[in-house]
């Protein structure tokens, strides 16, 4: 079994922020009831590891000056919405798993990265 | 049932309190894990306190409910969050607590209306699990879903707080050592758990109703805990089974003569001379209606037939009119399922009412070991009187006097004995 990360990207598809996009109160609460299927199911199979939903404000420190600049550091579609770490055999395995994650029922982007053991 | 005054602001927050908390324990330790249970009383207790600090300054917020969840809510995510709890969760939804993505909508939904009957109902299951005595069985649904202390609970049983501390102490160790969990009962269990709860609940109501409790409010408290339990169980198809529906209207039926039962001065009106307007018709139309609904499909439960009894004597305009012949039959259906002495009794006195107080006395003096009954000694006592045999009746009252220590029934066996005189 390997771990990997998930990094969602854009704030649109921010389950936790979606202020800004076009859905009613009900297909919020359809959204969040479809995530908390989706996590319960990943956590019964074992599948989760962990993973937090992130806001859109924050800090960017830079190099060996260690320079503090403020958020947003980049287009909004690209910020990273959220994480998720999660068991699965292989790479194939783990994109088929995220493949479920109801963030790309709003149309949003799921980054599938193997954790690299040092 | 209650007979609050509006204007007593204090008492329905009170009440409120001890709605509330039943609900919020049973939500959280759903949520928590029954062996985490303990913190689950102390979120609520510190939400309850809150309230109070808050409240008694300015006035009680329009929804005070939604005020205590939105409080114990905000106040289970932060020991979630920081991962305070002493035993490691093993709720159904334990995975949803890891993650901010699913923890506030989580807890969010545990405290939806079906969500927060879903849990009293998981609890009560919980605490009527075979690996708790019926004693204990009880206890636990005072404390959990009633919201009464150990102190209040001591009380209600004449016991003392230490003696009920003790009792909760154990259930706790229990919890942990065989793993008791809020998951429902499955399909194939489902009706012999329900009976378990149902037959808890009955206790739970006989004690408020028989027992013997110098203070009526907390008699009458019991009942209505009993009864709204009893309610809870109706309202989820899984546990509306027809028996469900026969206790509730035995229970219907005899809160219908709380009124009725004690006169003026607080004693006792025996159901022969208890004025039958004072009944309470709403109650008496509601036992009607689960009776019906108590019918459906061919299963016979004692239930059935202690609320048949009961609904005979509810709908009949008066003592002389009552069809004591048909009671009669009850009785010996009841005694023959369950052989329970108390039954025996009972059904003496009201064979001595369809066929003679001389057949009363002969099947009264059959039965062995109730010499030190109380409620033995006045019926055999009632019905010599009734015979004639002042002297043997006067004797007997005489032992039953011994028997009491309680005021109301001490009173009405003076008067008796006065009779015999």
């Amino acid at each position: 079994m390997e771990k990997f990360l998930y990094l969602f990207r854009g704030t649109e598809n921010n389950a936790h922020d979606m202020r800004d996009n076009n859905l009613s109160p009900e297909d919020m609460q359809a959204q969040m009831q479809k995530w908390m299927t989706w996590m319960k199911g990943l956590g019964e199979k074992g599948i989760l590891v962990g993973g937090e939903p992130l806001q859109v404000t924050g800090k960017q420190v830079t190099g060996t000056k260690k320079v503090v600049t403020d958020g947003p550091f980049i287009e909004a579609k690209e910020i990273v919405g959220g994480y998720l770490i999660v068991n699965a055999k292989n790479i194939d395995e783990a994109v088929e798993i995220s493949k479920g994650c109801p963030v790309l029922e709003v149309d949003g982007k799921i980054e599938v990265r193997p954790i690299q053991n040092m | 049932m209650s007979s609050g005054k509006n204007s007593d602001v204090h008492k329905i927050v009170d009440h409120l309190f001890r709605r509330e908390a039943g609900k919020m324990v049973s939500v959280l330790t759903r949520i928590f894990g029954f062996k985490n249970i303990e913190q689950a009383e102390d979120v609520v207790q510190d939400t309850i306190l809150k309230a109070l600090e808050v409240w008694k300054f300015g006035k009680v917020p329009e929804n005070p409910e939604a005020w205590l969840y939105h409080a114990a809510k905000n106040k289970a995510i932060d020991m979630l969050r920081r991962q305070q709890l002493k035993y490691k969760i093993d709720s159904d939804i334990s995975y949803l607590l890891k993650s901010e993505y699913t923890l506030a909508p989580a807890l969010n939904e545990m405290f939806t209306e079906n969500e927060i009957k879903d849990s009293q109902l998981r609890m009560m299951f919980a605490c009527c699990n075979a690996s708790f005595t019926q004693e204990a069985q009880i206890t636990l649904i005072l404390k959990t879903l009633c919201g009464l202390s150990a102190k209040e609970i001591g009380k209600a049983f004449l016991s003392n707080e230490e003696t009920i501390q003790k009792r909760i102490y154990r259930t706790r160790e229990k919890i942990r050592e065989e793993n008791i969990t809020l998951d429902y009962p499955g399909a194939n269990a489902m009706t012999q758990r329900t009976d378990a709860v149902l037959k808890t609940l009955y206790l739970l109501f006989n004690e408020g109703y028989h027992s013997s409790h110098p203070e009526k409010l907390i008699r009458e408290d019991l009942c209505e805990e009993a009864m709204r339990l009893c309610l809870l169980l109706i309202e989820n198809p899984k546990t509306n089974l027809p028996q469900t529906n026969a206790l509730l209207a035995l229970m219907c039926y005899h809160v219908s003569r709380f009124g009725a039962r004690l006169d003026d001065k607080g004693l006792i009106v025996l159901l022969k001379d208890q004025d039958r307007n004072q009944w309470n018709k709403i109650l008496i139309e509601k036992g009607n209606e689960y009776l019906n609904y108590s019918a459906i499909g061919k299963m016979v439960h004692d239930f059935h037939i202690e609320a048949a009894i009961a609904s005979a004597h509810a709908n009949t305009t008066s003592y002389e009119n009552t069809d004591w012949k048909m009671i009669l039959n009850l009785y010996d259906t009841l005694l023959n399922r369950t052989n329970n002495p108390m039954v025996a009794i009972n059904r003496a006195v009201v064979l001595g009412e369809a066929e003679g107080c001389h057949k009363a006395i002969t099947e009264l003096e059959k039965l062995k070991g109730f010499t030190e009954n109380c409620y033995y000694n006045t019926s055999l006592a009632e019905m010599y009187m009734r015979v004639g045999d002042k002297e043997t009746a006067k004797k007997i009252f005489g032992k039953a006097l011994e028997l009491t220590s309680s005021n109301a029934e001490i009173e009405l066996i003076r008067r008796k004995m006065k009779m015999c005189s």
